[in-house]
């Protein structure tokens, strides 16, 4: 039985669909004469809504709408990693060998490549026992990700037969699993829908860091792997940059980023350079263990709203196979108003700003699909959801950073004024946030240093007491205020410019590992520390400051290679004996 | 298809609704006669069984419910391009106004374009030279990229455009394959005529295509005029391998006539009144900037837009700002200190630059120098903001050296003369003559070799 509608009216990429009993809600459908892919998304009396992925330009009322009987799915397979997709999954070069340097409608591409033959391992035997899961072969699918072929969800009984180690094609049978409903073949390919969670044993408590050699992020508001971040800023304060120095170095198996309604020139780079950076943990290239889904601003608007969840769906997969799986999603923002969008069109009562009044449900289901867990397969795997959020204006009362921030538990609020002095990661200190400290101090305590989360407090607290004298200063100038307070600013500088503001672009400084950020740490407290005894004798501070000690210290940064953090301590030796000569320079004259 | 439909079930603004039209298909192109025999053209924005939606270009002015026909002309809207437009004026719809006939189409294409392929797009590294030192030297200006002039009314914007399109120069031997697609949007007849004149005095007339819609056009026919130009620009640029410079005027007349038709359909408004979907529809026009992989030609833009009351966080600059990639932002206060072009160097930005400066591109020195000069002038702000409230007097000697940075910056640097044209080496020079007035210490965003070869020890100022 063939489930079939006819178009009533067209509206953008909205149209209904009438005569269509059969229809299901979040079917996917073909529509019109060119079929193209859209979705169920309301129905009422006889009358389906569906929102179509491709320009509707050129449809007819009357052309016939084709239900495929199965919900909006991704294809599960080996050939995901190191591509590029649109919206739904539709590979983006494959596209462009059928309809050249622009993207045509109405295209009819694989998901993935059905013709290309995998090296399969098996790993079960017949008479086995399985259930949802279970990894019975694996096959490498780039130098850096083994790809684990797990029993569909949904599927327990036993394997009467299985296939020798050997080449298979994604839709060729490997096994057949006899369950009580019948005989389940298994391939290398299994689909799922992409709006329901795939299931998983349960929730594990967060304890590992995703360490991402961002300074700023893993020492201040450190992120754990499975949690929840969402890095807000209006134009021009870097959301990209920082998601892409995320997507380089954070130590996750696999990275999914999902360019949703930005830029086609930052998809192009990010496709450019990871292709080229070599990982440092694995030696692999970047792109080995990437995904990318480009949905960019110019492609069609209901694709958008759907790229969140093809990406969602396949670090699901990943994670199911024990992988520890980082998203990054640029934007949010553009997705929010692909939703307001569509309920635009469907004439829905809107809520803030235009916005759908399901937005927060939309945001809050989205982001509760990362989480630290254990699958069904007795394997533990995370998803680290970090999401950037475009404010209107800059201005973070809006909707969606709003709602956002409810349901995310770290927060790097990107600040515009950093942005303007050129202080990069533009991550403000004050307003950002990690709800993750306490869980992961004792991640942090066992195997960097037991002073490390003390050694944070206590730069958090001085630059807090920065702040605060910073408004004097505005008043009255920094002269004024006592040498113990002038100190605070001074090695506060050393924080700011040394240690929090980190340069993409500079070899060393691009990746920092834990060991030498907390070096770092140590060395500006132990400056700290040592000019207080020097203040504390009434000597003026400026006399520190002409020895050029802090410059110094800043500029470990750069000096010391991520090779030899060892040398940093030679930096204590330097402060002791300049801070040492001041002193006694200034006992002769005293005596 | 000739067959003509008769009469009209309501008229509202540019829109009238029609009864159901057998075969009429969803952007499909009409044109409806009136009474007195005038031909409007018009689209299909929505169609449904038993009505169509049609939103008439020109006006729905003297349109009647009985006496007007209409036909469907079976295509969506098209522009006949060929490489005989260049130093042609057409109107806002691509129809030749400048009285020497029609061009003869080698193609026609849909205005709306089609999305270009993320992996087919090349990455954008190759600068243009604007000769202007705030642009080149802090901003620069790279091939393919979409860069837009934040500006307010009564500021330079549309001289320091044409001067942009005078000046822009590329590198290689490609400098002879420039044109100008120039697409006017909602601008007086005055700002047209000023482009139209600025272009023939500089004799670069016969390289420029100019769409007009000027301010007492049709409103519904400025949605259609930039996809016109950059149709026009994307097939010289893909077809003909040229490297096209668009500049978009006035963005903003552009999204009022976008609210203007969204509101006479009863949409949802978002913010301020503007649809929902302003991000997309901006991005729709944006993203046609860029290079191909399979072409070597480029389409560059400049939009232009005017921020309404100066303020940034307005929905048009602030999701242009989220599309395009940077803003040169101008500021009223500089403008009235004498300073041309009144370029507010901390908010402005070019995001490609990183790419397309230093050693192969421009010259080894050029990103610290850009850095460091985007750092110090931050500071300046504070020191300034400090000596308004303790006096000038009171202040330490670096942050003296501050302040007088800071003047020099603005009056030697970013101002310069309406036709003065500087190369790269002359701007780079001249920031360092600049930066030379800081104590060597300050430089600290600087590489310590490059600022041994071009600020020696000993040599301060």
């Amino acid at each position: 039985m063939q489930a079939v509608g006819k178009i009533r009216s067209i509206n953008g990429p909205v149209i209904h669909v009438e005569d269509c009993r059969d229809f299901k809600m979040h079917d996917q459908v073909f529509a019109g004469e060119l079929r193209l892919i859209g979705e169920v998304i309301g129905i009422e009396d006889d009358t389906a809504i569906v929102q179509v992925y491709e320009d509707t330009l050129g449809m007819k009322v009357g052309e016939e709408v084709v239900s495929a009987q199965r919900p909006m799915s991704v294809l599960l397979a080996p050939g995901i990693i190191g591509g590029i997709f649109d919206g739904i999954e539709r590979p983006l070069k494959v596209i462009e060998n059928q309809s050249g340097s622009f993207i045509d409608r109405g295209l009819q591409v694989d998901l993935l490549d059905k013709s290309k033959k995998w090296s399969v391992q098996i790993l079960a035997k017949k008479g086995d026992s399985v259930s949802p899961g279970a990894i019975i072969a694996q096959t490498p699918e780039t130098p850096g990700v083994m790809h684990k072929i797990m029993i569909p969800p949904g599927v327990f009984g036993t394997i009467s037969e299985i296939a020798q180690s050997g080449d298979y094609t994604i839709d060729e049978v490997i096994a057949k699993v006899e369950t009580e409903k019948g005989i389940v073949d298994i391939k290398l390919a299994q689909q799922w829908p992409i709006r329901i969670p795939r299931p998983h044993r349960g929730r594990v408590n967060v304890k590992r860091p995703l360490i991402t050699g961002q300074r700023v992020i893993d020492t201040f508001f450190p992120l754990a792997k499975g949690g929840t971040a969402a890095i807000p800023g209006g134009f021009g304060t870097g959301k990209t940059m920082t998601q892409h120095q995320l997507a380089k170095w954070s130590d996750a198996d696999i990275i999914v980023y999902i360019g949703c309604g930005e830029r086609g020139n930052e998809m192009t780079q990010v496709l450019e350079e990871f292709t080229s950076l070599v990982d440092p943990k694995s030696g692999n290239s970047l792109m080995d263990r990437t995904v990318l889904i480009a949905n960019t601003s110019n492609m069609p608007v209901a694709a958008r709203e759907a790229s969140i969840y093809t990406g969602i769906t396949l670090a699901e997969y990943y994670r199911d196979m024990g992988y520890h799986v980082a998203m990054m999603a640029d934007s949010t923002s553009r997705w929010a108003e692909a939703l307001r969008e569509i309920s635009g069109r469907l004439e829905e009562m809107p809520a803030e700003e235009g916005f759908p009044a399901y937005l927060p449900s939309s945001l809050s289901a989205f982001y509760e699909r990362a989480g630290y867990v254990k699958n069904n397969n007795e394997t533990e795997g995370s998803i680290t959801i970090i999401g950037a959020v475009s404010p209107q204006g800059g201005d973070f009362s809006e909707p969606v950073t709003q709602n956002t921030k409810r349901f995310v538990r770290a927060f790097f609020a990107l600040d515009r004024q950093l942005a303007y002095r050129r202080h990069y990661p533009a991550i403000n200190w004050l307003t950002s946030y990690s709800e993750y400290v306490g869980e992961l101090s004792l991640w942090y305590e066992e195997n960097i240093d037991e002073r490390f989360m003390e050694y944070r407090a206590r730069l958090l607290a001085l630059l807090q007491e920065e702040a605060k004298l910073n408004e004097i200063v505005k008043l009255i100038g920094s002269d004024v205020l006592p040498d113990d307070q002038k100190l605070v600013l001074d090695i506060a500088r050393v924080v700011r410019t040394g240690f929090l503001q980190q340069n993409a672009y500079h070899q060393t400084d691009t990746y920092v590992p834990l060991k030498k950020q907390f070096l770092m740490m140590d060395v500006i407290i132990y400056l700290y520390e040592k000019a207080k005894t020097v203040v504390a004798k009434n000597i003026p501070i400026s006399q520190i400051a002409k020895t050029g000690i802090y410059e110094d210290v800043i500029a470990i940064k750069y000096n010391i290679d991520n090779d030899s953090i060892d040398k940093i301590e030679e930096y204590k030796q330097k402060i002791d004996n300049v801070l040492n000569e001041i002193l006694a320079s200034n006992e002769v004259v005293m005596r | 298809m000739n067959i003509e439909y008769l009469g009209l079930k309501s008229i509202s603004g540019s829109l009238v609704v029609l009864d159901a039209i057998e075969d009429a298909t969803f952007s499909e192109m009409v044109q409806i006669k009136t009474e007195s025999g005038d031909v409007r053209d018009g689209k299909i924005i929505q169609l449904a069984k038993n009505y169509t939606v049609v939103q008439v270009f020109e006006g729905t002015q003297g349109l009647s419910k009985t006496n007007t026909s209409t036909r469907l002309l079976g295509r969506p809207m098209e522009l006949g391009v060929s490489k005989e437009m260049l130093g042609r004026v057409f109107d806002g719809v691509g129809r030749p106004i400048d009285g020497l006939g029609r061009v003869f189409a080698e193609e026609y294409l849909d205005v709306n374009g089609k999305p270009m392929n993320p992996v087919s797009r090349e990455y954008p590294r190759d600068y243009i030279q604007t000769g202007i030192s705030s642009i080149d030297g802090l901003t620069t200006l790279i091939r393919g990229q979409k860069l837009p002039i934040f500006s307010g009314n009564g500021l330079p914007h549309n001289e320091l455009a044409m001067q942009i399109a005078q000046q822009a120069k590329i590198k290689d031997a490609d400098g002879g394959n420039f044109a100008i697609v120039f697409c006017a949007m909602g601008v007086p007849n005055d700002v047209a005529s000023y482009f139209r004149r600025g272009f023939e005095e500089s004799g670069v007339l016969e390289r420029v295509v100019m769409f007009l819609n000027l301010a007492n056009d049709p409103v519904g026919e400025r949605i259609i005029t930039p996809r016109c130009a950059l149709t026009a620009a994307e097939y010289l640029a893909f077809r003909h391998d040229m490297h096209v410079l668009v500049i978009l005027t006035d963005m903003t007349s552009y999204a009022e006539a976008l609210r203007e038709i969204s509101s006479s359909q009863n949409e949802i408004p978002s913010r301020k009144g503007y649809p929902g979907y302003l991000y997309s529809d901006l991005a729709s026009i944006y993203e046609r900037a860029g290079m191909l992989k399979s072409a070597k030609g480029s389409v560059t833009q400049i939009p232009i837009l005017t921020m309404p009351n100066d303020d940034i966080t307005h929905p048009i600059p602030d999701l242009t700002g989220y599309i395009t990639e940077g803003q040169i932002v101008l500021e009223r206060s500089l403008y009235q200190t004498g300073i041309y072009p009144p370029v507010s160097i901390l908010p402005s930005l070019s995001r490609l630059m990183k790419d397309g400066i230093g050693e192969g591109y421009t010259r080894d020195d050029h990103p610290d120098t850009a850095n460091q000069l985007f750092a110090s002038y931050s500071r300046v702000q504070e020191v300034r903001s400090l000596a308004s409230v303790i006096g000038e007097d009171e202040l330490s000697d670096t942050d003296k050296c501050y302040l007088e940075f800071g003047s020099a910056f603005e009056k030697e640097f970013i101002s310069q003369g309406r036709e003065e044209n500087r190369d790269i080496e002359k701007t780079l020079n001249l920031g360092w003559e600049i930066l030379k007035i800081l104590p060597r210490k300050e430089l600290s965003r600087i590489d310590t070799k490059i600022l041994a070869k071009y600020y020696p020890v000993g040599s301060e100022g």
